[in-house]
């Protein structure tokens, strides 16, 4: 699927790239990029223009520009320019301050990256060059750990064969290492002499984003080689275990892979960001609308009133008639009731997410000493988000998993040993007794060590076996000093687990293997690997020891090893099965171990029907099974091996608790379906409390429909017994309407079911006309786990979701094989320091465990979006309350949009006055403690069913904003246009009426906020008190005497304060307007409390009894066993190709099949169907 | 906005590791600072809405208000006021004819004479208001229709005002002082006032017309151009199209009084809130004798009708008032706080009620988990 796009580009004559090696003019010609990288948006000079002009792509900016001009007209001009200029102007600064401080880290960033130094082959000799300055066409030498400078095509490397390994994390996530092999004729180019000469020419594809996919062809001395992924290094990798390569640089700076990957990531709007976008637009119709009564009850008041009134007040020159006046003056409105919508709204926003975002970065319960990384939110915009989550899909390895395995316990000849890792058990001392061994190595039985010193058989031939039979390659850099490197890291914790007992894997050679047995050095020839696939389950290795003898060394899954046993093992296996059973009880990934004697004759009619079974043209796969089939038969079982897959820290700790915040956790892994279930258990996402857990793996379109069929038609039936769940599910439902009638009877039965889903069957299910079917049935189950998924399936899941269910969601994964879902996810979460770094760099939020996850959720993202909501259901009111007032006084003054209060006041209300206390409140709020809502993830779930913020809410703040501003407009109107100073003055002037009804609003919304407040922390008090406080300040100063000698037109308001705020009416005004404002809410919030108290009142009223940990019971009786490599490596081994010409000492065999074992390889690594497992 | 999704540390390949980059070099721990404030730990107060101060709060805000109430309802109740209206709509109101033969270019002015029996006598000193209704001071073109630079006695705007004043900003080359459609609208009726003594014979009242308008405004805010004497300085400007005679003449009993320090004019100038207003026009002092101020009896109002309202259908109010500590009569705030007050007692007894009979949390206690 991938490779038709790739394929088609490679036709096309017009957009290939032509590279000459050596050759810059040549290559200039075409102007490719530069391996300089520019990741800024700016500099000095565009700075300004650029940002402004991107600042007014923001409609919001846009929209108050437009009132801006609008104000400079005279006639319409309600306010004065600065009333609108001032908070624009703090804006659009504030935001180019951000955008400057991004783009400058940006700036040395990219310095950095570019002035890293390289050695490039120019003219012949080496020269030390930075990065920017490296061209398409130069030839690079890289030595062992450098990271590769550009895309380069492989020319030659230090090791035979020109293969050069490379690891790819940041490319795609993975840490295993990959072989790369150079063009097969330029190989011979082995030192630089040769390569200055080297003049060859690439015709490739041009540059794109796809990491496995590379076509192009060489042309050298009249010859075309073909090109393939397998010959490129991308920029990005390190390169391992080869001392030194060359390469040609065909993609450079922007063009490499890895930057067309990085593109732009999606921008992720939050479900409240959209709430809040169509409530602002539903302001703005609110607005035309009174604008409109008022433009109209302009005309009426001008044809009416005004127009006699003219000897008083002629009508402004252009205007002749009333309804001219109206039109103006529907302006005029939309200006000075603008205020409704405050640009304030989205700068206090970003403030409030900026906030939460580095109480994320801050938090030190989210902080992960051993890989000293702290919690980061990546983004700021999706806060609030993390407290709607229902849906989290998780990675498994190296996000559940530590991706460490461990040899924890095993059985030899039927006996147990291994008591689990407990820490207030010793662990065993190796080394009085093996100077060889891995001090890292933990094991908590003495009886085993006991057993292999007094020199007990089995327990010898035991860790011979795990000793001998495997793929892992050893390196011993100095005596003793021995590093494994192994393809899957069960076979590694095995033959470490060997090691430490005494029997040490040293080092192989195609045809031996060298072993160090109990001090003793023992050279063992390997006559052939019988190789694992994912069909055989096991793996065995045939091996003549100096003896002469020879045996067949089995290892494998217990299921598919226990029935080839010989029939003589019986009561050995039934201990064996028992033991194997509690260890796939406990989690433990399981595998048996057996050995057969093979006679020479035996070996002898083998080997041949195993040669010609490797010789065959066809079905080659099938009559080598066959052979392996037959020999793997009648063999004796020595015991079992148990290993940990370590679950990350508090992993079902916290999916327990994410389950009882009614958040469903689906995990999604590429690996195989024993692996994953097996996980599924012991992270207790699938518990044997479970009425059944689902497999659908049918590979036809028939039989997964059948499946999914199956699965959901127990799930119906039982819907009758579920009455008491239906109420939850019913108020699910309402939170997230779903379109779709089964799914509303699927959501009534949820919790009771597993579901396990492959790959394959999974591809089939996503399809158009089973999507819902599948849709249905998966959310009915608890626990949802698809294995061995590629990244799009990943990501596909996702997006059925997202489709589905409108319901949040959120990725969580470690690898580059889930950055489509991170990145499709309402919410991406990378887990940082373990694996590569491109899962992080796609995310939203990064930590380094799963565990934090919780906290992330149940405390953050609550607390986020209750300070959220309640910071927009005050703010909403807050400027109704504000503004509301000018349209009532439009009844009063001719509709002529006449502001209420002092332009001052409009101006600095909503950045002075009331900014600081409800920004306060939305960040520092907390209804309950954060170890309160980890105890009661129940109190996540108004989040979820978006009870805080919500249309209705945003009635219920407009109502009440529209209330106070009634109180506020008429009691002032009702008091002080009759009353008078105690001089006899009356008080019914404009100034004193502005001052009043302005410091009414002030006190009014501030008492609210003390109100709404419910964490009153000293910032708080100081904000709160502060505004007040300021208010008075302000005011008194703006009227003061001083400024009005300065600017008189600008303060005319001089003297008001002291004459208006020394009247005891006013006062008496101001406290009545309070009352009226405020009982009702006190009231109201009261009873609401009092009757209906909702789950956060009750935990906060009663702060006491901690809650028990619950976590889920044991699970029963699984099986489950560890082999998660890949097959091929044996033959790797066999084939001797990876082994290092110096190591090895015999050159000879390495012409017999040549690039036969690659073209293996390679087919096999990237099997046809499952593209996933590995990328590269 | 977003941060670059690649840089310079992602491909050194020692990524994330412990060793910090570009710092000073050592490997220090990123582990955030233990403090309140960044771990979310700031004590705080956290306050509950219970029943155990909510309903108190009802009850203090009742016990509160009701007698505030009661305590503003009496005062305003013992303020006396008293107010008649000379618009002169009916025909057989005393104004009749000035209001209806009223013409701008009329040099004579045209008097009237209302006539009105106080009830009571009015004790302490008596505020003379004149009040108008459907008088739209308050309008956005009328309000902004001055110039404060040029009342405030700046000499290049009184030559060369606020283009605010438009149209009443210049007639020909003559600037307009004060300009503007407020000082246009000054209202110019005079009114006299005269106690009929039961002999008949007309006692004139004294009004006086010093300390009607506002500290600052009289001492900061209104100043006349500097200049020898006030002709001088207001030399070169018109007088504004409605007036009589010039600002500088506006008092010719008191030099002290005229240009824009006069106080009739200040107090114009301080424009209403509302379409409906009155003004402070006069201060009946307190006689030293101890016999009222305003003694109850028949009294005569003479008015000179100089200003037009009828054209709008506004009306013109004159209005006697005594004053007290929270000024004029003002029903509506007693009636207000004694309503809210007992609204507010009301509230907290139901809410009493409803929080014994239906209290929930007592049942609803524990936190399900």
């Amino acid at each position: 699927m991938l490779s038709r796009p790739s394929l088609l580009l490679c036709e096309k004559k017009k957009e290939e790239r032509k590279v000459k090696a050596n050759d810059r003019e040549y290559n200039e010609k075409f102007q490719y990029a530069s391996n300089c990288i520019m990741t800024s948006k700016y500099n000095m000079l565009t700075f300004l223009p650029v940002n402004l002009f991107e600042q007014f792509q923001e409609v919001a900016n846009t929209y108050f520009l437009f009132l801006l001009i609008l104000q400079l007209i005279p006639q319409i001009s309600s306010l004065s320019w600065f009333t609108t200029i001032v908070p624009l102007a703090l804006v659009l600064s504030i935001t180019a301050v951000k955008d400057a401080t991004d783009d400058y880290f940006r700036h040395r960033s990219d310095n950095q990256v570019n002035n890293h130094q390289s050695q490039v082959l120019i003219r012949g000799s080496l020269q030390k060059e930075r990065w920017m300055n490296v061209r398409v066409g130069d030839i690079i030498k890289l030595e062992n750990n450098q990271s590769v400078v550009a895309d380069l095509l492989l020319l030659s490397s230090s090791e035979p064969h020109g293969l050069c390994y490379i690891e790819t994390a940041e490319l795609d996530g993975e840490t295993n290492v990959k072989v790369r092999q150079s063009v097969s004729v330029p190989a011979e180019l082995g030192d630089p002499n040769n390569l200055a000469t080297f003049n060859g020419e690439v015709v490739c594809e041009p540059p794109n984003n796809k990491l496995d996919r590379f076509c192009g062809t060489l042309y050298w001395r009249d010859k075309k080689y073909p090109l393939t992924n397998q010959n490129m290094l991308l920029r990005g990798c390190v390169l391992r275990n080869t001392e030194a390569c060359y390469g040609l640089v065909i993609f450079a700076g922007p063009d490499t892979k890895l930057m067309q990957n990085s593109g732009r990531t999606k921008f992720k709007r939050t479900s409240i960001d959209r709430l809040m976008n169509t409530l602002v637009l539903w302001i703005f119709g609110f607005l035309v609308c009174m604008g409109v009564i008022l433009a109209v009850g302009n005309a009426v008041w001008e044809k009416e009133v005004g127009s006699l009134f003219q000897s008083y007040l002629p009508w402004d020159p252009p205007v002749d008639n009333f309804l001219f006046s109206a039109f103006l003056s529907f302006w005029s409105y939309v200006i000075i009731l603008n205020t409704v919508v405050p640009i304030s709204l989205y700068v206090s926003v970003e403030v409030i997410r900026l906030g939460h975002s580095y109480f994320i970065n801050w938090d030190r319960q989210m902080f992960c000493s051993q890989c000293n990384t702290a919690a980061e939110a990546r983004t700021t915009t999706l806060n609030e988000e993390l407290g709607q989550v229902e849906y989290v899909f998780s990675d498994k390895t190296g996000t559940l998993t530590q991706n460490i395995m461990s040899f924890n316990k095993c059985s030899i000849n039927g006996q147990a040993y291994g008591k689990g890792t407990s820490r207030e058990k010793n662990t065993l001392d190796f080394t009085p007794f093996n100077p060889l061994a891995n001090p890292d190595f933990c094991f908590y039985d003495e009886k085993l060590l006991e057993s292999v010193k007094v020199g007990d058989w089995h327990s010898h031939e035991y860790f011979r076996l795990l000793s001998l039979c495997h793929t892992v390659m050893s390196e011993e850099k100095s005596e003793g000093e021995l590093v494994y490197k192994a393809q899957s890291p069960d076979e590694g914790a095995l033959v470490k687990a060997a090691r430490n007992f005494g029997f040490v894997f040293r080092s192989r050679t195609p045809g031996t293997i060298t072993t160090t047995e109990l001090g003793r050095t023992v050279t063992y020839s390997l006559l052939a690997i019988l190789d694992f696939n994912n069909i055989r389950k096991r793996m065995s290795v045939i091996v003549r020891n100096p003896a002469g003898r020879i045996r067949l060394y089995c290892k494998g899954a217990d299921t598919v090893l226990l029935e080839r046993l010989h029939p003589c093992n019986q009561e050995l296996m039934t201990i064996t099965s028992d033991h194997l059973n509690e260890y796939a009880a406990d989690g433990l990934r399981t595998l048996a171990l057996a050995y057969r004697d093979v006679s020479e004759e035996e070996w002898e009619v083998w080997s041949e029907s195993h040669r010609s079974a490797d010789k065959a043209v066809d079905c080659r796969e099938d009559r080598l099974a066959a052979a392996y089939d037959k020999i793997e038969q009648d063999m004796m079982l020595l015991g079992a091996t148990a290993i940990e897959d370590k679950l990350q820290e508090g992993v079902s700790e916290t999916i327990a608790l994410l389950s009882l915040a009614n958040i469903k956790v689906w995990v999604l892994t590429g690996d195989k379906q024993e692996t994953a279930v097996n996980i599924g258990y012991s992270c207790k996402m699938l518990t044997d409390d479970m009425m059944e857990v689902f497999t659908i793996s049918g590979r036809t379109v028939q039989s997964v429909r059948q499946e999914l069929g199956s699965a959901s038609f127990p799930g119906n039936g039982f819907r009758e017994g579920q009455e008491g769940d239906g109420v939850a599910g019913d108020d699910q439902l309402q939170g997230s309407p779903c379109p779709l009638p089964p799914t509303y009877l699927m959501d009534n039965i949820s919790g009771e079911f597993g579901l396990i889903i492959n790959g394959h069957s999974l591809a089939h299910a996503l399809e158009a006309d089973m999507e819902v079917e599948f849709v249905s049935t998966a959310c009915a189950c608890k626990a949802v786990i698809c294995c061995r998924v590629t990244p799009l399936q990943k990501a596909q899941v996702v997006e059925l979701i997202k489709k589905h269910k409108k319901a949040v969601t959120l990725a969580i994964g470690d690898g580059a094989n889930d950055v489509s879902m991170i990145k499709s996810a309402h919410i991406g979460v990378g887990i940082s320091g373990q694996e590569g770094i491109q899962a992080v760099l796609a995310s939203d939020y990064s930590f380094a465990q799963f565990r934090f996850l919780q906290r992330l959720l149940l405390v953050h993202g609550r607390w986020s979006y209750l300070r959220m909501c309640r910071f927009l259901c005050y703010f909403f009111y807050k400027n109704f309350a504000f503004t509301m007032v000018h349209f009532w006084f439009g009844f009063f003054c001719g509709f002529s949009a006449q502001t209420v209060y002092d332009q001052f006041f409009i101006t600095l209300y909503n950045i002075v006055y009331t900014s600081l206390p409800v920004l306060a409140m939305g960040i520092f709020d907390q209804d309950v403690p954060d170890h309160r809502s980890l105890e009661c993830p129940k109190l996540y779930e108004p989040g979820q069913l978006n009870l805080l913020f919500n249309k209705k809410e945003f009635f219920i703040c407009i109502a009440q904003g529209i209330y106070t501003s009634v109180v506020l407009f008429f009691m002032p109107y009702a008091v002080l246009s009759n009353a008078t100073q105690s001089t006899g003055v009356p008080l019914a002037d404009y100034q004193t009426f502005a001052a009043t009804t302005a410091t009414a609003l002030v006190i009014v919304v501030s008492v609210q906020i003390a109100l709404d407040t419910g964490f009153w922390t000293v910032i708080n008090h100081v904000f709160v008190w502060g505004s007040l406080g300021l208010y008075f300040t302000i005011m008194l100063a703006l009227h003061s005497q001083t400024l009005f000698r300065i600017f008189p037109k600008q303060f005319h308001f001089v003297g008001c304060a002291q004459s208006t705020l020394l009247q005891p009416v006013v006062w008496l005004t101001i406290a009545l307007a309070t009352a009226i404002c405020i009982v009702p809410v006190l009231a109201f919030r009261f009873l609401k409390l009092d009757l209906k108290p909702q789950l956060s009142d009750t935990v906060r009223t009663h702060l006491r009894k901690p809650a028990e940990s619950r976590l889920g019971a044991r699970g029963g009786s699984r099986s489950g066993y560890a082999f998660a490599h890949q097959e091929g490596f044996g033959e790797l081994i066999t084939s001797g190709k990876n082994m290092r010409l110096s190591s090895l000492g015999l050159a000879s065999f390495a012409s017999r099949h040549s690039s036969s074992w690659i073209e293996t390889l390679r087919r096999k690594n990237t099997p046809p169907k499952e593209p996933c497992s590995s990328f590269l | 906005m977003m941060a670059s999704s690649y840089n310079a540390k992602d491909e050194d390949g020692h990524h994330s590791g412990s060793v910090s980059h570009g710092g000073a070099g050592t490997a220090k721990s990123k582990k955030p600072d233990n403090t309140a404030f960044k771990q979310q730990r700031l004590p705080a107060w956290q306050p509950i809405l219970t029943a155990g101060t909510v309903l108190p709060a009802f009850f203090v805000i009742g016990l509160i208000f009701i007698p505030i109430g009661i305590g503003l309802y009496v005062t305003s109740n013992n303020i006396k006021e008293f107010e008649i209206d000379y618009t002169g709509v009916n025909v057989d109101s005393p104004c009749y004819t000035c209001a209806n033969n009223f013409s701008w270019n009329s040099t004579t002015s045209c008097s009237c004479t209302v006539n009105f029996t106080l009830e009571q006598p009015f004790e302490n000193n008596v505020y003379m208001y004149y009040g108008l209704s459907n008088f739209y001071q308050n309008h956005r073109r009328y309000v902004k229709s001055r110039d404060d630079r040029q009342l405030n006695g700046d000499a290049t705007a009184l030559k060369d005002p606020s283009n605010d004043c438009e149209p009443y900003r210049k007639i020909g080359v003559e600037t307009i002082a004060p300009c503007g459609a407020i000082a246009n609208s000054l209202f110019n009726d005079s009114l006299e006032l005269y106690y009929v003594e039961p002999s008949g014979a007309l006692n004139a009242v004294p009004l006086a017309k010093k300390g009607i308008a506002w500290w600052t405004d009289r001492n900061v805010k209104f100043r006349n151009p500097a200049g020898v004497d006030l002709p001088t300085a207001f030399k070169g400007t018109a007088k504004p199209v409605n007036w009589r005679k010039p600002v500088y003449e506006l008092d010719p009993s008191d030099p002290d009084n005229n240009g824009f320090i006069n106080e009739d004019f200040i107090v114009w100038m301080r424009t209403a809130a509302l379409p409906t207003f009155r003004k402070l026009y006069r201060i009946i002092h307190k006689n030293q004798s101890s016999t009222s101020t305003l003694p109850s009896g028949r009294y005569v109002l003479n008015i000179t009708y100089n200003y037009p309202v009828l054209s709008f259908d506004g009306r013109k109010r004159m209005i006697l008032s005594t004053i007290s500590w929270m000024g004029g009569k003002n029903p509506f705030l007693g009636i207000a706080y004694i309503t809210v007050g007992s609204i507010c007692f009301f509230l907290g007894v139901v809410l009493l009620i409803i929080h014994h009979k239906y209290d929930t949390r007592s049942n609803s206690a524990d936190i399900p988990n």
